[in-house]
């Protein structure tokens, strides 16, 4: 899958949250239909770089492309609609908007995004749970499916999934896999931040190391079984 | 004549009525305070100098061009909405990352400036504005008389008080807007253009003030400092509703409007500190107001 033309080629980006600089120059690239995962210890700039990509992060130099075209001097809402969405870490659900308006808040930004109807076959539970509630009286696990659901609709090809299982029971867990699977043979690209090695290690073709805002190593999935020593020295798992 | 509770029927409906009116200019007035607040984060000290606006641009565009007051009535809130717009664009969007204290501030020097402007120019004595023929004359009720024009204030103002509330929690624009409030970075990154629609929100609130000052042009005399009568009293009510809430402050606005009515008629001396008192009593009793809820 990887020999196809990149979707999001970063390059030698730094980023900075008012004068601490989070991002020291990480490279990386993920091509069409490809699920990619970056990996790091707590605090390694994983969320920085999906931030930054989205043009989240005060201060952002190096180089962005999406289909080629670079986008790092472009606003957030610009960046989204050149077909990209983004699932924060802490899901980021609307507590003052109900669970119907949360699912249907994100616009259309491209052709193509999923009908509701598919997005209840990947999520049963929102459809049962679709009432006049704030969104924040979910439980975390259908907060998530929320989270990730909503951006489908927008027609945007490349996700960016911020730990999407961070605090979720297991059963949840194996769900939500079941769900990132699901999309990638939907024909999406996925981007993945994770700290559960294990549930990255299933689903993604390939991995990125970060450490101190840099990519310091990359795997194909292939590799991960023999080279799984240095992993947990990285990773610390 | 009938009494109620020892005050004459025409005496306390008239006040009540009274209380009626100045409710409506609250609950425009207060409405706007709290979408700014709630959207921008800014406490908007320069509401009631562009509520006044809103009187002088009718009066102007009566005396000067001839526009009555109809026709004033869509353009004064549209050149108001406007002069909010400037003032969002040049001023307020640089200090969304500051402290309250900066856009208070920003914000209340802006009122000065506005009122001072006003006073060199026409002097703080009010001009008079008359109201449309149509609504010449009232409606005797039996128990009080209701001029025409006071019921047209009323209705127009909740009629507009009712549109915004469901604009803002029945649309998708409202949704956005209640989204961006809670978190304005993830409403861009779903590529919606949040800057701009602060900057629209902000015209369309200080377009509300504008509204409210040429429905309150026939009622008060037209004068530079008609705003600065109000604003604190509209202050108190949005922190009573609870800041940011759309619908407190249409409930408090309308019910502080009231509730001085009776005061007036039952014990005037306390009318003008009643709402203090209750600001104090809620702020006790409800930090958050009484319809707001706790900010992250």
């Amino acid at each position: 899958m990887s020999d196809g033309t990149p979707i999001l080629e970063v390059e030698n980006l730094h980023a900075w949250y008012g004068e601490s600089h989070i991002l020291h120059g990480i490279d990386f690239s993920v091509h069409e239909g490809e699920v990619v995962s970056l990996l790091g210890r707590n605090g390694a700039g994983k969320t920085t770089t999906l931030r930054a990509i989205m043009g989240l992060v005060g201060r952002r130099e190096g180089s962005i492309r999406l289909n080629g075209e670079e986008t790092i001097g472009l606003k957030p809402d610009k960046i989204a609609r050149r077909g990209i969405a983004y699932c924060p870490e802490e899901r980021g659900i609307f507590a003052s908007l109900t669970v119907k308006e949360n699912l249907l808040l994100p616009p259309q930004v491209q052709e193509g995004g999923l009908p509701l109807e598919e997005i209840y076959e990947l999520f049963p539970n929102l459809k049962e749970r679709l009432s006049g509630a704030s969104g924040t009286r979910l439980s975390g696990g259908e907060q998530q499916m929320l989270a990730i659901g909503r951006i489908l609709r927008t027609g945007a090809r490349l996700l960016l999934l911020d730990e999407p299982t961070e605090g979720l029971a297991p059963v949840i867990v194996q769900q939500i896999g079941r769900s990132v699977r699901r999309l990638q043979e939907l024909g999406f690209t996925i981007l993945l931040v994770e700290q559960n090695f294990h549930f990255a290690a299933r689903l993604a073709d390939r991995h990125y190391i970060v450490e101190h805002g840099h990519v310091v190593d990359n795997y194909k999935r292939a590799d991960i079984k023999e080279r799984m020593d240095e992993l947990n020295e990285l990773l610390g798992v | 004549m009938q009494e109620i509770f020892g005050v004459p029927a025409p005496l306390l409906f008239g006040q009540l009525l009274i209380g009626l009116i100045n409710g409506s200019f609250y609950a425009l007035l207060s409405l706007g305070l709290a979408v700014i607040f709630g959207v921008l984060n800014i406490i908007n000290f320069a509401h009631g100098a562009l509520y006044m606006m809103g009187a002088f641009v009718a009066w102007l565009l009566l005396n000067y061009l001839g526009i009555g007051y109809w026709p004033g009535l869509i353009l004064a809130p549209l050149i108001v909405g406007a002069v909010g717009i400037v003032i969002e664009r040049a001023m307020l969007s640089h200090l969304y990352d500051l402290d309250h204290l900066y856009g208070l501030l920003l914000t209340f020097g802006l009122a000065l400036i506005i009122e001072g402007t006003f006073i060199n120019f026409y002097g703080v004595s009010g001009q008079p504005y008359a109201p449309p023929e149509i609504l010449n004359g009232g409606y005797n009720l039996g128990f009080m008389f209701l001029p025409k024009y006071r019921a047209w204030v009323i209705v127009a103002s909740l009629a507009v008080c009712l549109g915004t509330w469901l604009l803002i929690e029945r649309t998708r624009l409202g949704a956005y807007l209640r989204a961006a409030v809670e978190r304005p970075d993830l409403v861009r990154a779903f590529g919606i253009n949040v800057p701009l629609m602060m900057t629209l929100t902000y015209g369309f609130a200080v377009g509300l003030a504008g509204f409210a000052g040429i429905l309150a042009a026939p009622v008060y005399t037209v004068s530079p400092i008609m705003g600065q009568n109000l604003i604190i009293v509209v202050f108190a009510i949005v922190v009573i509703g609870g800041l940011g809430s759309i619908l407190g402050s249409i409930v408090t606005g309308l019910g502080i409007g009231l509730i001085e009515g009776l005061t007036r008629t039952f014990y005037p001396e306390a009318s003008s500190t009643v709402v203090f008192v209750i600001m104090a009593i809620v702020l006790i009793l409800r930090p958050n107001g009484l319809f707001g809820r706790p900010r992250e």
